[in-house]
């Protein structure tokens, strides 16, 4: 026995001096053919080895680092069969003008054969304004669906069976009102909230980090988010209580690297906040899930989905000391990078989006959204979003990626692009918690400059011609006509709003409106879980501004220095 | 007054998408001029008295979240009420050309789309402040 060991040792010594032989002679080849010039770095401006050998995966443990789908770290994948057991669900966002179109354009979709709906709010909404309000002027209907009452709730989702359909909601500082919404729309179908599916984006911190669409201060923000996780837990089993997301971070300029790692930062911070509440991890997390991006970097986008499982499993396991392995499963939502996607030869976004939906699916996200063509010039028109759910069909059906689960693990290259994100996510984490966390980050802008900078060199890259972009630097058609139909919102759409709003007004009971708003004011003040008054909020059509406007008194606002 | 060019960029709007305007601002001072930004959330009676206060050679405006058709208009009324139009108002944003061509017609002087290279930008400027300076001097 010991001899046989020997001897596997030395054949092993053998190997690896053959190896580094064989690297030697290979590396002095390619180095006389190769442009010494030109930098291969990856979308991050990460550099990147001209090719990817076992020494840069000798560290690497199979059972440790990577295991089989469904066990622990879930490298390759948190279900054991992954898509042969269910494919990703197909959840395309959207939501424009008035209720009443957001509506047709979801029946159109669902007809279409996609499974969930995700609903695009207008920036009003986002920022908790009503559609009269002065700051809204312009901006009504325009990057989503105007929502002010119960009564746009009670349009959106006219005819859509809330007990079969789920549906993801991209809505922040507002978040708890627009679950409020949704539960009680759901209740006067006669669906209770524990029947209820779907996801509520609900991450305030990536707020402040990229997106930059808050209302209140980081601290008074992140309760209301534990307010919902809480309400959740006991009340919505089958609901995605959060959706900590990546997805901005990566649009605002981020590397993939820093995707990774504030998204995952932020991610803990809600959990330790939901901890401090008193909440027992195994009950909440189990229904936290994740929201990234997939942007040009077909390999690197892979090794980033792959790391961040790993890191969370590990964290969730030892720093949080989770039991039920639920809680250790990240689970994401993708969507393909808009910032990406080019105003010039906007056809070439068709192939960019099969290209990042493609790595989405190798790297086993669990629902996915692939951008329209026209997405740089406008909202997508009725074509264009058919074309985009059209190209995940064609990945799921004609491809053959649904097939094999994980298809990349055991590359060298991609192994060692996953360890490599990995370290770099750990290294932010620390010097994350030297600066006292993310909050502490968020309000010195240390993010926002590291997002900032990250921005810069990419566009650098650009302008030098460093960085190709096709029909953008190089390839470009001159005199180029724009061919694509473009949608256009109705500038009558702020007046349906406007009308709507009025007549909510007309038909509820002043007195109760003001109870009930006095009331969540009071939650507030008291700091008690705000979710069952503002849902008594919503059913006596209370607004959307005026429910912001309650909770304003007594949480203030929050304006971010600027920072370039 | 010294000769460098002195712009204010904002962001008008709710919109807060601002990386765009923070690559432009990073790249305007790297090229050597005065730069100042507003931040986010800007109205239009904000730029315009910033701008005034701030004595710039030009304003630009970014704006992502199909609002350009108010918002920019009112960037110049708010600039007409305070008698400083000599200022030059320009941006950037996701806009169609037949849109753009309609601002320009109400005051604001050029429009970028997503994909301008930067440095397109920066010497779209300082020709634009080049032209504005001689004619100021001429007067």
């Amino acid at each position: 026995m010991a001899e046989i060991k020997n001897q596997s040792a030395a054949s092993d010594q053998q190997f690896e001096d053959a190896l580094k032989k064989a690297h030697r002679e290979w590396k002095a080849a390619a180095d006389r053919s190769a442009n010494a010039k030109k930098k291969y770095v990856t979308v991050s401006s990460a550099p990147i080895d001209p090719l990817y050998t076992p020494e840069h995966v000798k560290d690497m443990d199979f059972f440790r680092d990577l295991n089989f789908p469904g066990e622990f770290p879930y490298t390759r994948g948190v279900h054991a069969s992954m898509y042969r057991g269910k494919p990703w669900t197909m959840r395309q966002f959207s939501g424009m003008g008035t209720p009443e179109q957001t509506n047709e354009r979801y029946h159109y979709l669902l007809s279409q054969g996609q499974h969930g709906l995700s609903v695009a709010f207008d920036l009003p909404t986002l920022m908790g304004y009503d559609s009269d309000h002065p700051r809204s002027l312009g901006e009504v209907g325009k990057c989503g669906v105007a929502v002010d009452t119960l009564l746009d709730m009670e349009k959106i989702f006219d005819g859509i069976d809330l007990a079969k359909i789920s549906t993801s909601m991209t809505i922040n500082a507002p978040a708890a009102i627009l679950l409020a919404m949704y539960i009680v729309v759901a209740e006067k179908q006669g669906v209770s909230m524990d029947k209820l599916s779907g996801t509520l984006q609900n991450d305030i911190l990536k707020e402040y980090i990229a997106q930059k669409e808050w209302i209140y201060p980081p601290e008074p923000s992140v309760q209301l988010i534990v307010d919902t996780i809480e309400f959740g837990t006991k009340h919505m089993p089958l609901w995605n209580t959060i959706s900590i997301s990546g997805y901005h971070i990566r649009e605002a300029g981020s590397t993939a690297a820093q995707e990774l790692a504030f998204t995952l930062a932020d991610g803990f911070t809600y959990i330790e906040k939901s901890i401090e509440r008193g909440l027992d991890v195994d009950d909440f997390a189990p229904r936290l899930s994740f929201f990234f991006s997939a942007h040009m970097d077909f390999f690197e986008e892979i090794a980033k989905y792959r790391a961040a499982r790993r890191i969370y499993a590990k964290r969730m396991r030892d720093k949080y000391g989770a039991k039920n392995p639920r809680s250790w499963m990240l689970r994401f939502h993708t969507q393909t990078a808009g910032c990406s996607l080019n105003a010039q030869q906007p056809e070439l976004n068709l192939v960019r989006t099969a290209l990042e939906g493609l790595s989405a699916v190798l790297g086993g996200t669990q629902s996915l959204h692939t951008n329209a063509m026209d997405e740089t010039l406008a909202l997508p028109s009725d074509k264009a979003a058919l074309l985009a759910l059209r190209t995940q069909q064609v990945l799921a059906h004609e491809t053959g990626v649904v097939n094999t689960i994980d298809p990349l693990g055991g590359s060298y290259f991609v192994e060692a692009l996953t360890s490599r994100i990995e370290a770099e996510a750990e290294a932010y984490f620390d010097e994350i918690d030297r600066r006292g966390g993310v909050m502490a980050c968020i309000e010195e802008g240390y993010l926002q400059r590291e997002l900032a900078r990250a921005a810069y060199i990419y566009q650098q890259e650009i302008d030098s011609k460093e960085r190709i972009i096709v029909g953008v630097n190089d390839y470009v058609l001159e005199n180029e006509k724009i061919e694509i139909p473009i949608l256009v919102i109705d500038p009558e759409v702020e007046a349906k709003q406007c009308a709507s709003i009025k007549k909510a007004k007309s038909i509820r009971n002043d007195k109760r409106v003001a109870e009930t708003l006095e009331e969540l004011r009071q939650a507030c003040r008291d700091n008690k879980n705000r979710m069952p008054f503002l849902i008594n909020c919503v059913r006596e059509y209370c607004t959307l501004g005026e429910m912001c406007l309650a909770m304003q008194d007594v949480f203030g606002d929050y304006v971010e220095p600027p920072i370039i | 007054m010294s000769d460098k060019i002195r712009v204010l960029l904002a962001k008008a709007g709710l919109d807060g998408h601002d990386r765009g305007i923070k690559v432009i601002a990073a790249a305007m001072r790297d090229a050597g001029f005065e730069v100042i930004y507003t931040g986010l959330r800007q109205t239009p009676e904000m730029i315009a008295e910033a701008a005034l206060q701030e004595d710039v050679d030009a304003i630009g405006v970014s704006i992502l979240s199909g609002a350009h058709m108010t918002l920019f208009p009112l960037i110049y009324k708010a600039m007409e009420a305070r008698k400083c139009t000599d200022i030059i108002l320009f941006g950037g944003g996701i806009m169609t050309e037949e849109e753009m061509v309609i601002l320009h017609s109400q005051g604001t002087d050029k429009l970028f789309g997503p994909g301008t290279p930067t440095p397109d930008i920066i010497a779209y400027v300082k020709d634009v402040v080049a032209r504005k300076r001689k004619s100021e001097k001429i007067i």
